[in-house]
């Protein structure tokens, strides 16, 4: 129990890739299906950024006093954000062709569509 | 001079900037800017590889950090051997994308980015780079599925993003666990501080577990392969070649680095669970691969599901620890790139002429197209692996070090892995040298000798009728494939030696 007290941090990182996972896995429409994709990824930021927090860290800069929060993962995060948001961008691109070929967002009845062809 | 690595993976981005600008003032401009940078790219690219293969390893640290504190880049003889191989295709791949398109400028900035993404994940020396750069080869690789007509490729694009997203997701939550354990991301740092918390530890285990799925995603290991064969299929000849070549060639190169630069030999060796599940994944692709592969009626589908199996080779070979089987999964790595581009493109020229895509459409095919069919022939019995193609040497080293490592079970699945390969490449070559063609089909053969466009043919329901005009540059770069998947086989024992230290320094 005291470890769920202190690192439940690291049990809403799992739910949260849980979440996001079976959003883009049950999920019907290819929209909602990025979005999942989204949260699926911000569980692993919030993985990173908790595993750099320390309890009453300063910032780290000069004028600051030590003990420092590890500056590393932020940044690493930061990266891996806006690769995040090029993905986003692309699939929303795709999305748009599939719209315009399809005339439907839904998964399933793109796929009939497609068997019927 | 070590300033060549940077700017191995600088001058494709440069020249992709500059493809996506020409295209403002002069459309159609694309490809040339494309050669220009990818000529450049293949001389650093030789020139890294001569420096490492004859000389010693190429390091530089970006930013003028000192290691391991700075992203460090290294070209030693296996990123050597890979980085040759990116360059090589991807100048080769233009070739047949002259006549064949896509000729948007747009495909030819995202083509670049995709060479610059390989380039990258080849050298990096840095675990989180590595993470980047696979996802900038994914970002290239889905825009260029995409670039297929209708919706059909749209559709595989997304399915590619999501599973391929999910895959390096998986990549970067096993590269945390790794980086909290030890503090580094520097991947010869990590190995030292890896073993120094303990290869047993929960920690250590889990990072390994996290990546390797990540990684297996992007190999396209059975059963996470579900994204390949349709992106494959899908996407325009001159990509489906580009991305069947070198997209999963490189993704595996970072599966072995991975393994044995950075949790190193001793791992597996300590956690044997951990090389009992490479060993049954590689088996299980292999068996499951070849299956599917015999089952398709799509040709380009059946070469996808066929890289499924071959890709299983690669880990079954990885997961001996043994450096006969490693020079053979070096050796496979890169003969499986140039026979499976080679014959995504035969296919490619095939159905340019002919209109055929499926099986059945192969019926009398060398009669009609003698060239493209012999060329495809060719490149489908290295494949299987008859002496003395690439495709056998590397098979023939993964098994001896199956055998030398007394892992019988594997090496009757690598032994019955080129029956099975046989299975689904002997019904093609049957039908292209030992039926004859239909009725139809026939009238168009003159037109096809010329190299025009033939009229309809098969009328078997096919959605695709001849497309285009194949050149004479798309036949000599088929036949090229064809020559170079038989003479490199003979060339092997040559770079057996050049490459004998990297390999006994990456498995000790």
């Amino acid at each position: 129990m005291d470890v769920l007290a202190t690192r439940y941090y690291y049990l809403v990182t799992f739910v949260v890739l849980g979440l996001g996972a079976y959003m883009m896995i049950a999920n019907r429409n290819i929209v909602k299906k990025i979005i999942g994709m989204n949260v699926f990824q911000t569980g692993i930021f919030l993985f990173f950024i908790a595993a750099a927090y320390l309890d009453g860290a300063n910032p780290p800069v000069l004028t600051a006093e030590p003990p420092y929060v590890s500056p590393l993962p932020h940044v690493l995060i930061l990266t891996a954000i806006v690769v995040g948001v090029s993905l986003t961008a692309v699939a929303l691109g795709l999305v748009v062709r599939i719209y315009a070929e399809y005339g439907t967002l839904d998964a399933e009845l793109i796929r009939e569509v497609r068997h019927d062809e | 001079m070590s300033d060549l690595v940077p700017i191995a993976v600088a001058v494709p981005i440069f020249a992709s900037v500059v493809a996506l600008l020409a295209g403002l003032v002069r459309r159609k401009t694309g490809w040339h800017v494309a050669v220009a940078g990818s000529v450049v790219h293949v001389g650093i690219a030789l020139e890294l590889a001569r420096r490492a293969l004859f000389d010693e390893t190429v390091r530089y640290v970006v930013g003028g950090f000192t290691s391991p504190y700075g992203i460090e880049l290294v070209v030693d003889g296996l990123s050597a051997t890979i980085l040759v191989l990116v360059a090589v295709v991807s100048l080769g791949v233009l070739g047949y994308a002259r006549v064949a398109g896509p000729r948007s400028n747009a495909f030819y900035a995202a083509y670049l980015l995709l060479t610059a993404g390989l380039t990258g994940l080849s050298v990096t020396g840095d675990l989180f780079n590595m993470y980047v750069f696979l996802e900038i080869t994914g970002l290239a690789a889905y825009v260029l599925v995409a670039t297929g007509e209708g919706g059909r490729s749209a559709v595989a694009a997304l399915r590619y993003l999501f599973i391929g997203t999910v895959g390096a997701s998986l990549f970067l939550l096993g590269l945390g666990y790794a980086y909290i354990a030890t503090g580094t991301l520097n991947m010869v740092h990590l190995s030292e501080l890896l073993a120094e918390v303990g290869h047993t530890t929960t920690l250590v285990q889990t990072a390994f577990a996290f990546i390797v799925v990540g990684l297996f995603i992007k190999v396209a290991i059975f059963p996470l392969h579900t994204w390949q064969p349709e992106a494959y299929a899908s996407s325009p000849d001159s990509v489906s070649a580009l991305i069947s070549a070198l997209v999963s060639t490189v993704s595996a190169y970072a599966f072995v680095r991975v393994v044995y630069t950075v949790f190193t030999a001793d791992f597996l060796a300590a956690n044997p669970l951990a090389r009992d599940f490479l060993l049954v994944a590689a088996a299980v692709s292999i068996v499951a691969g070849s299956a599917l592969a015999v089952a398709q009626s799509e040709v380009k589908r059946m070469l996808a599901y066929s890289s499924v199996a071959q890709f299983g080779l690669i880990v079954a070979a990885v997961s001996l620890v043994s450096e006969t089987a490693m020079v053979g999964a070096v050796v496979h790595l890169v003969g499986h790139g140039l026979m499976k581009g080679g014959l995504f493109l035969a296919a490619g020229i095939v159905a340019t002429a002919t209109g055929a895509r499926t099986v059945a459409d192969y019926d009398g095919l060398a009669d009609r197209m003698p060239v493209g069919a012999g060329a495809f022939g060719v490149l489908a019995l290295a494949m299987v692996g008859v002496p003395p193609a690439v495709g056998f040497v590397g098979k023939w080293y993964i098994a001896l070090g199956a055998v030398e490592s007394e892992a019988w079970g594997l090496t009757v699945v690598i032994v019955a892995s080129t029956l099975l390969t046989l299975a689904y490449f002997a019904r093609l070559v049957e039908r292209m040298f030992f039926r004859e063609a239909p009725e139809v089909v026939a009238d168009g053969a003159d037109a096809t000798a010329e190299g025009t466009v033939t009229p309809a043919a098969a009328d078997g329901g096919d959605e695709s009728p001849p497309t285009g005009r194949v050149t004479l540059g798309m036949y000599a770069l088929v036949v090229t494939a064809a020559i170079l998947s038989v003479a490199l086989g003979a060339g092997v024992v040559g770079y057996e030696q050049l490459i004998e230290s990297t390999v006994t320094s990456l498995l000790s």
